[in-house]
């Protein structure tokens, strides 16, 4: 591989850039436009559609960013975002626990279970789950869709946890044992803090598959009061669809958390994401 | 306490058989097994709560439900035997769906994820810039799919959208049309905003398999005269095999229970022609109350992945589930 980069290296890194960035423009291209067109009025958008502003319109974001209902969708997002992530953690920890520390009878047959709900899609069971969230007084209610997130996140979070756990090797157990600790005081007090980095990644998993998770707060939340972000843009766009500067700007601000987000975040998700799907 | 917790027996990596039962057993021995097993079990206890109730239970329910005429209040009493079912496969918007999502499924697998690849492995060599371009191709996968679905929505809006404006300004009117409006291009038109958002995600999960190809291999293909393409095609393909598999399934998963893109651009629309499974089974379960029907269709989608997902296991996946699920191990299979 050196040999011919070193060689003819020059004229072959010149067009892979040339792919590099036109691909590059295609994934930009739409993002900036929709920045850039909530920049401008309702009526330049129609005459001037894909040039930059002739004047810098700022009153589509500002009045967002002032208005209550904007930051309750935020607020929505986030209290669910995170309350599923907890749970979905602490569930699945001692789930993990169990299954790479301890031998059990049925303990292959349950981690089967667990991993089978890998293979199944969440909108196979979205209309049954409506009906028994409905029965338990669920809706409307930030649990329901906080707990069946949780339950559909546990299989690939419990896989991605057990991996880890295994890895920490056995002495520190006995060592912990003949120090007098507990099995939860060894789970709690040894492998959950060493465990910090694999937390970090499936906490961040959870955090953005709740954050965009879009079928269920629409099955769940008939009541504005509880709409989630991306529930919340659907109804912007039914609601000002003549506008469109002003649901450009909704989308770009909607936007933003989750590439925030990521952009802090990077390492965590992609390595979930690449060890999930290697190891699941 | 410290004493009666602790487990008998260690678990390395792999030791899934029950200890030898063929010990001298000292006094208490049955009781401490008992206890060591209670806590296993109880630390199972909540995840395994949360997921019968939430996830199989309803399943359950719907295999139920389909075989009822039930508008979804009350219990469902009117039982029908396999009607639905059999409405399902005559009733052409069904049929349509499973149509679509082998087309969806075809289109992703010809050309979504080899466009992955071959970004992956331009990205997979020593370049200024790469880590951005890496993070751009991605990004697009953190938004959600609705948000997505409705940003794209307008830019491909018939005529006035960025699309059909752009097309106009450098003489390609002819490229441009109603897009999502129009029955003869609108799974293409989403097919290109599936590719956008996900073809970044396909090409992570190759770029972490490129680096896990072992350098000296390529480099000896190179010493024994193997051309760039051999040497993919003999040496780097073979072994990205593992990751290759695994972008497909979900490629597939993804197919089937596709429905927030397509719900906030055309809900199905024009005319049925973008309509997924889940879309139907929404119209059906939340606008129709005919949620025996819905059921059905809930059981169709949970059958289809099933199937789909043990074949795969059973012909495609199974050495590369090896290490993660060590249940093959136990019961000699």
């Amino acid at each position: 591989m050196t040999v011919s980069q070193k060689t003819r290296g020059g004229r072959r890194t010149w067009g892979l850039h040339l792919v590099l960035t036109v691909v590059g423009a295609v994934m930009a291209v739409p993002l900036l436009y929709a920045v850039l067109s909530g920049f401008k009025s309702t009526d330049e958008l129609s005459r001037n559609p894909v040039g930059l502003p002739e004047s810098w319109v700022t009153s589509n974001y500002t009045q967002i960013l002032g208005s209550g209902d904007f930051w309750r969708l935020i607020g929505n997002s986030t209290l669910i975002a995170v309350g599923t992530t907890v749970l979905i953690v602490a569930v699945s920890a001692l789930s993990a626990f169990s299954f790479a520390r301890f031998a059990f009878r049925g303990r292959e047959a349950l981690f089967t279970l667990f991993t089978m709900g890998l293979m199944f899609p969440f909108a196979v069971a979205a209309l049954p789950l409506f009906l028994l969230l409905r029965s338990l007084d669920l809706l409307d209610n930030p649990l329901g869709v906080i707990l069946p997130q949780a339950a559909f996140g546990l299989p690939m979070t419990i896989i991605i946890l057990r991996g880890f756990f295994r890895q920490i090797p056995g002495e520190l157990e006995e060592a912990a044992t003949l120090d007098g600790c507990s099995s939860f005081g060894f789970f709690w007090r040894v492998l959950l803090p060493m465990a910090r980095p694999a937390l970090g990644t499936v906490s961040v998993l959870a955090v953005v598959t709740s954050w965009n998770n879009f079928f269920l707060p629409l099955l769940v939340f008939t009541d504005a009061q509880w709409w989630t972000l991306p529930i919340g843009v659907q109804q912007f766009q039914g609601q000002y669809s003549a506008e469109y500067a002003k649901v450009f700007a909704y989308l770009v601000l909607a936007m933003v958390p989750a590439l925030a987000f990521y952009s802090v975040a990077e390492r965590q998700l992609v390595g979930g994401l690449t060890a999930g799907a290697t190891k699941g | 306490m410290t004493s009666t917790f602790l487990p008998d027996k260690r678990t390395g990596p792999g030791a899934g058989s029950p200890p030898p039962a063929a010990e001298r057993r000292p006094p208490g021995r049955a009781r401490r097994r008992a206890l060591h097993w209670l806590t296993a079990a109880g630390f199972q206890l909540p995840a395994l709560v949360l997921f019968m109730g939430l996830v199989l239970l309803p399943m359950l329910f719907a295999l139920y439900a389909a075989f009822f005429r039930w508008g979804g209040f009350g219990m469902p009493s009117d039982y029908i035997g396999g009607e639905n079912f059999t409405r399902l496969f005559q009733d052409e918007v069904f049929l349509g769906d499973l149509w679509r999502c082998l087309v969806l499924v075809v289109l992703s697998l010809a050309i979504q994820l080899p466009f992955a690849l071959a970004m992956a492995v331009l990205l997979n060599q020593r370049m200024r810039g790469r880590a951005v371009y890496r993070m751009l191709f991605f990004a697009p996968y953190v938004l959600s799919e609705a948000i997505t679905g409705i940003l794209f929505g307008m830019i491909f809006a018939p005529d006035d959208g960025f699309a059909d404006q752009v097309l106009g300004k450098v003489g390609l009117e002819g490229l441009g049309g109603e897009w999502f409006a129009d029955p003869s291009t609108v799974m293409a038109t989403v097919f290109l905003v599936m590719t956008w958002k996900y073809f970044g995600f396909h090409m992570m999960l190759y770029l972490a398999g490129l680096q896990a190809v072992p350098r000296e291999l390529t480099e000896a293909a190179l010493i024994d005269g193997a051309s760039a393409w051999q040497r993919f095609r003999n040496v780097t393909l073979p072994l990205l095999a593992p990751t290759l598999r695994i972008s497909v399934f979900l490629s597939v998963i993804g197919a089937i229970q596709l429905f927030d893109l397509v719900w906030v651009t055309t809900a199905g629309g024009p005319d049925h022609h973008s309509e997924t499974m889940a879309v139907t089974m929404f119209q059906y379960g939340f606008k129709r109350y005919q949620v025996g029907y819905a059921s059905a269709i809930s059981v169709v989608m949970f059958g289809i992945s099933l199937v789909f997902a043990l074949a795969y296991q059973r012909f495609v996946l199974r050495r590369d589930l090896e290490g993660a699920t060590t249940t093959m191990r136990g019961d000699g299979k």
